[in-house]
């Protein structure tokens, strides 16, 4: 079952990096934090606590789920675009690179020297290859609103290495994690009904003219 | 033995036309219309087979071989394939190579029987044709190789044998994955939406049906005889890789041709639902179907 | 015995020149003496190599340091045959009686070239094989100037020229180095050698330079579109058919030397095979000029080809017997196809430039009713090269799919990347070159004729015909028969990794069963056909045929040949997937007023390494040496001298510190 949905996350930063609409892209990365969030329960062992577990799964729910995504809707709506045109990398290549990047971190990560909390044989590389895509996604769009997304997905990576030490990790550095991408996204957000003000756009390649 | 064999080749001659039938009125019930009759690709069929033909003067022995090569090739691709779990006609390891290429040889007539007339909207419909199936060819064999890796043999009678359904065991994720990349080739292949839309009359949109815009009669039968051939094909595979049945015997037969009918009932459902992708977006879907059973392959890895 | 028939392959196709200069005064009676010279050489030859393939024992003869193996005699085959019909093909296409002194030195330099390169397959000496080496490459360079006054001609010859001289210094270096391993310049002394460390990565290094610039592998192709297209049909046939080949010949020579090679070689040789047939394909997409086309396409030809040495090469390393025989019989089997159809398909574009005066697809069209033998003998090719059933192609293709295969079963991790990548790659490269090649017959021979010159095109003669038709029976005869092949190249396979025949013959027992079953469905679909045919032949006469009418124009009532897709329209959707590697420049003329003048469009591909990479560097080279010519020039006599001190004093200090 836990395979399952790691394959699914996966296969959800697949169709981000080939995704061009900003509803459906928006909608995919809460599906995918939606998804995250039943992680911890899934990977629930006998010696965790199911409390804590708990928390953590109904915290990134929410956050990832329900409030983050509200919240670039409504930034979206504010700058009235729908769509993404060509990205800087072109969306068959970014596809190509981010399947080679997942296919090296499925390949290689067994060979990694981590700590020994590792509960499923796929958590590692799908983290790696979370991360990958998220990379590629804030370095190869145009739109400040999927720059956001790829740092949308790039934390979700970070939050799934998380689960690998979360017997380790006490509750509140987690919550201050959530409480970190809370905060991004919400300064992100301002900077982005900014940005559309000035230019009356999202596209980031604008804020160019602003030097001298 | 024998007797299966047979029946099985009776069944990959005499269902196909039944298979499109079955999309049209999944796609006509799903807009709310009453449909053509189940049978209705036979009667045409019929129609077709008892005209004459017309032939344009620009063409030559190549517009008059396409459909025939292309039909021939098409059958003998059949010859391969394994239905219901039991072995093909002709089974040996790489056989699935040969299957692939056949597909391609009845393509490569076909574009060059449109190329033949003289009219830019075949070469149009040709060139649409050959640059979405170089695209799909990858994402084709990166599917069987899943099916080959998950059940450790060479032939499309192991891939789709008794071996097929233990292997959901331990390689489900990854055949998941192969289904849909496999799902998406065959509407690739078959000319279907969001690839191409089967029904359009605007001559600047269409793919398949402008190549073999100036067919009729016999050579028409042919074709049409043809592409239903190809949807099932594709859709006994597909129908063999989800709903596979490990014991033999009667109750694995059931579940394919159900299987088949399934798939003939999803791809009404996509091409009602979804809209036909423009053209720039077409590579993109084949990529990422690449992509996606090239992922699959490296879960088998492991 | 064989020997002798060997020794006849190489001395009478040397000498046919020598007949064309003798008679010349009877051109006609000198040409066909020439020729039949060459084709008795050519019998023997294939004579000989088919005694060593079927037996499985080399022709050996100590005196003259010539050895004709298994692995030779596929090469010698590939060579005989092809150039025995090409001298047929020249004897219209190229006769002493229109070109006169022309076709004299043509068929001088072609005696030599393939008597070059009969002799470097066979040797068995370091020396012996550099001597037909050279012959060979300085017959081409002549061969390729045989219309010398067009200065793209000359460019071409002169960039062959450079380009193999570069490749013949890397091959002295190899023998260099390998002598010193081995104690002696025979190749006898030379097998066994220990590959660990700096001496084996050093000899393969320097034999994947100088074996791959003849062999025309990504990065070292860029002389061979140039060249292949200046040169006349038969002598483009010779190089593209086989002169490259031996490049092919020389990589397996020398890593055969080997006797446990390691397994980045053959990786090496995987990723520039999977490289060159890529970007070999993707480039001919973008050809109009139909030559060029071909000599793309016989890039990605050249990258299959490593493509199963490498696999070869990987087996191996890894003690793989299976993937030793399939990717060896792949490879060879592919040398041979190709030389056969790639051949077949440059005879075609002869016999179009013959009838029509153009290369240009553009400017053609409708040949199929003028040339209507032609049209059929250049499907054939097409289709098979384009790697269909039934046809040769296929064979040898389906041979390197079984050996990826055979890697996808392995336990190791890393065999099982490399068939996951390899076969996606060989399907895509497959796709393309159908898509290619339903291009070019769709554009030349198919629709409607352009121009006038396609119109007067007129069928060729029947001496121009014979060689088309017998290299496409060859195709079909291979193609459906590709089980009998099978022992012949296994034997090779055994030759050349010097490993006991008996481990080889399981795998290719197994392969033959599964080529039988490939042959009995390819005449499945014949007999379908055929029937198919038959049927709807005999209800057409019943039902009747209506007489011919215009295409249908969807209401358009004025339809030209114009209108017809051209290749550059056909092509430009899939190229748009190849923009990173292909960049076509345009020149366009802006369209002014409302009566704007005649303007034309034309567009190119530069070839990434030659305009890209090599001209720009050798310009900038040109500008530093002329810059530093006037520096020297302009002072006094007393600063050259300076600089000869400088330069001394340079030179001791080296060899001391050093």
């Amino acid at each position: 079952m836990a395979s399952l949905v790691f394959i699914l996350v996966v296969v959800i930063d697949l169709f981000l990096l080939a995704s061009s609409r900003l509803g459906a892209a928006i909608r995919t990365v809460a599906i995918q934090g939606a998804l995250l969030g039943t992680l911890p329960i899934l990977l629930l062992e006998e010696r965790h606590s199911l409390g804590h577990a708990l928390v953590l799964a109904v915290g990134a729910l929410a956050i990832k789920g329900f409030l983050i995504p509200w919240l670039m809707f409504r930034a979206i709506r504010e700058a009235a675009i729908r769509r993404e045109m060509e990205p800087i990398v072109g969306f068959v290549p970014s596809m190509v690179l981010g399947g080679i990047g997942i296919a090296l971190a499925f390949a290689f990560s067994a060979r990694l020297p981590l700590p020994n909390g590792l509960s499923h044989a796929y958590l590692v590389p799908t983290a790696l290859s979370t991360v990958w895509a998220g990379l590629l996604l804030v370095v190869s769009r145009r739109k400040a609103v999927n720059q956001v997304l790829g740092f949308l997905v790039l934390e979700n990576g970070v939050y799934v290495f998380g689960l690998l030490i979360a017997d380790f990790m006490p509750i509140m550095v987690e919550a201050g994690v959530l409480l970190d991408l809370f905060a991004a996204v919400f300064v992100m957000g301002i900077v982005m009904f900014h940005i559309n003000r000035e230019f009356s756009s999202l596209d980031t390649e604008k804020l160019s003219a602003l030097k001298d | 033995m024998l007797l299966r064999t047979l029946f099985h080749l009776a069944a990959l001659l005499a269902l196909p036309p039944l298979v499109v039938g079955l999309v049209n009125r999944t796609k006509a019930v799903v807009a709310g219309r009453k449909g053509p009759p189940l049978l209705q690709a036979y009667f045409d069929l019929a129609k077709l087979l008892r005209k004459g033909a017309v032939y344009s003067r620009t063409t030559s022995w190549v517009f008059r071989a396409g459909p025939v090569v292309g039909l021939a090739a098409i059958a003998s691709a059949g010859l391969l394939l394994a239905m219901g779990g039991a072995p093909a006609l002709v089974s040996f390891g790489g056989d699935f190579v040969l299957f692939a290429y056949l597909l391609g040889l009845a393509r490569f007539v076909t574009a060059l029987a449109a190329l033949d007339t003289g009219s830019p909207f075949e070469g149009m419909g040709a060139a649409r044709e050959v640059t979405f199936a170089s695209l799909a060819e990858p994402a084709l064999f990166l599917c069987l190789l899943v099916l080959a890796r998950a059940t450790g043999t060479l032939s499309l009678s192991g891939m789709l044998g008794p071996a097929l359904p233990g292997a959901w065991g331990e390689a489900a994720p990854a055949l998941v994955l192969a289904a849909i990349g496999l799902f998406v080739v065959a509407l690739a292949e078959n000319s279907r939406i969001p690839v191409d839309d089967p029904n359009t009359h605007l001559e600047l949109t269409m793919i398949h049906e402008v190549m073999v815009l100036d067919h009729g009669g016999p050579d028409l039968a042919f074709i049409l005889y043809g592409a239903s051939l190809k949807l099932f094909l594709f859709g006994a595979i597909l129908s063999r890789l989800v709903l596979g049945h490990a014991g033999g015997g009667l109750a694995s037969e059931a579940l394919f041709f159900l299987g088949i009918l399934l798939f003939a009932v999803g791809v009404g459902l996509v091409e009602s639902v979804m809209a036909r992708f423009r053209m720039v977006r077409v590579p993109q879907l084949l990529v990422g179907a690449s992509v996606i059973s090239a992922f699959a392959l490296v879960l088998l890895l492991r | 015995m064989t020997i002798a028939l060997v020794l006849g392959g190489i001395a009478l196709p040397l000498a046919s020149g020598l007949a064309a200069v003798a008679l010349a005064r009877r051109p006609a009676a000198a040409q066909a003496a020439a020729c039949l010279l060459l084709c008795a050489g050519a019998a023997l030859a294939i004579a000989a190599s088919v005694a060593v393939l079927l037996t499985g024992e080399a022709a050996v003869s100590v005196r003259l340091a010539l050895r004709l193996d298994a692995v030779s005699a596929i090469f010698l085959l590939a060579i005989s045959l092809v150039s025995g019909l090409g001298a047929i093909y020249g004897t219209r296409y190229h006769s002493q009686a229109e070109h006169g002194a022309a076709a004299v030195r043509l068929q001088i330099f072609y005696g030599l070239a393939v008597g070059g390169m009969a002799l470097l397959v066979a040797a068995s000496n370091a020396i012996v094989f550099l001597v037909g080496w050279e012959v060979m490459a300085l017959a081409n360079f002549f061969l390729v100037l045989t219309e010398h006054e067009k200065r793209e001609v000359q460019g071409a010859a002169f960039l062959y020229l450079a380009s193999t001289h570069v490749g013949t210094l890397a091959l002295f270096a190899v023998f260099a180095l390998l002598r010193h391993a081995a104690g002696s310049f025979d190749f006898a002394a030379m097998e066994g050698v220990r590959a660990g460390g700096v001496l084996g990565a050093r000899v393969f290094a320097l034999a994947l330079l100088g074996f791959g610039l003849k062999a025309g592998l990504m990065p070292l192709h860029y002389w061979l579109p140039p060249a292949h297209a200046a040169a006349p049909s038969h002598v483009s046939a010779l190089m593209s058919g086989v002169v490259v080949k031996t490049g092919i010949y020389g990589i397996l020579r020398v890593t055969g030397f080997f006797d446990a090679p390691p397994q980045w070689w053959g990786v090496v040789l995987l990723a520039a095979g999977g490289t060159s047939a890529v970007l070999g394909v993707a480039f001919a997409l973008a050809q109009h000029d139909v030559k060029r086309l071909l000599a793309y396409h016989t890039v990605e030809n050249v990258g299959i080809i490593a493509l199963g040495a490498g696999l070869a090469l990987l087996g191996r390393a890894r003690g793989a017997p299976a993937l030793v025989l399939l990717g060896f019989a792949g490879a060879g089997l592919h040398v041979v196809n190709h030389a056969v159809f790639k051949s077949l398909l440059f005879y075609g574009a002869g016999v179009i430039q013959h009838a029509t005066g153009t290369r240009e697809m553009d400017r053609l069209g409708g040949l199929a009713r003028r040339l209507p033998v032609t049209a059929a003998l250049f499907t054939v090719g097409a289709a098979a090269i384009s790697g269909l059933p039934p046809l040769n192609g296929f064979a040898s293709e389906w041979l390197v799919y079984l050996g990826f295969l055979e890697a996808l079963r392995s336990p190791a991790g890393d065999l099982v990347a490399f068939a996951a990548v390899g076969a996606p790659v060989l399907a895509l490269v497959g796709g393309l070159a159908a898509a290619c090649f339903a291009k070019v017959v769709g554009v030349v021979f198919l629709g409607n004729a352009r121009t006038a010159e396609a119109e007067r095109a007129h069928e060729a003669p029947r001496a121009m015909l014979a060689p088309m038709a017998v290299l496409a029976l060859a195709c079909a005869a291979i193609g459906l028969a590709p089980a009998a092949l099978l022992p012949p190249l296994a034997r090779a396979a055994a030759a050349w990794s010097r490993s006991d025949p008996r481990l080889l013959a399981a795998p290719a027992l197994r392969a033959g069963t599964s080529a039988s079953l490939v042959s009995l469905v390819a005449l499945a679909l014949l007999l379908l056909a055929a029937a198919l045919w038959a049927w709807r032949r005999r209800h057409l006469a019943a039902a009747g045929r209506a007489a011919p009418v215009d295409t249908w124009g969807c209401g358009f009532t004025a339809p030209t040949a114009r209108i017809q897709y051209t290749s550059s329209s056909f092509a430009e959707l899939l190229l748009g997937r190849f923009s990173w590697a292909v960049r076509p420049r345009g020149h366009a003329v802006r369209l002014e007023g409302p009566f704007p003048a005649a303007a034309t469009f034309h567009t190119s591909v530069p070839d990434p390494v030659l305009d890209l990479a090599l001209v720009p560097i050798a310009r900038a080279y040109g500008w530093i040496a002329s810059r530093m010519r006037v520096l020297y020039l302009q002072r006094l006599i007393q600063f050259q001298m300076l600089l000869i001190l400088a330069t001394l004093v340079a030179v001791l200090a080296w060899g001391f510190v050093w």
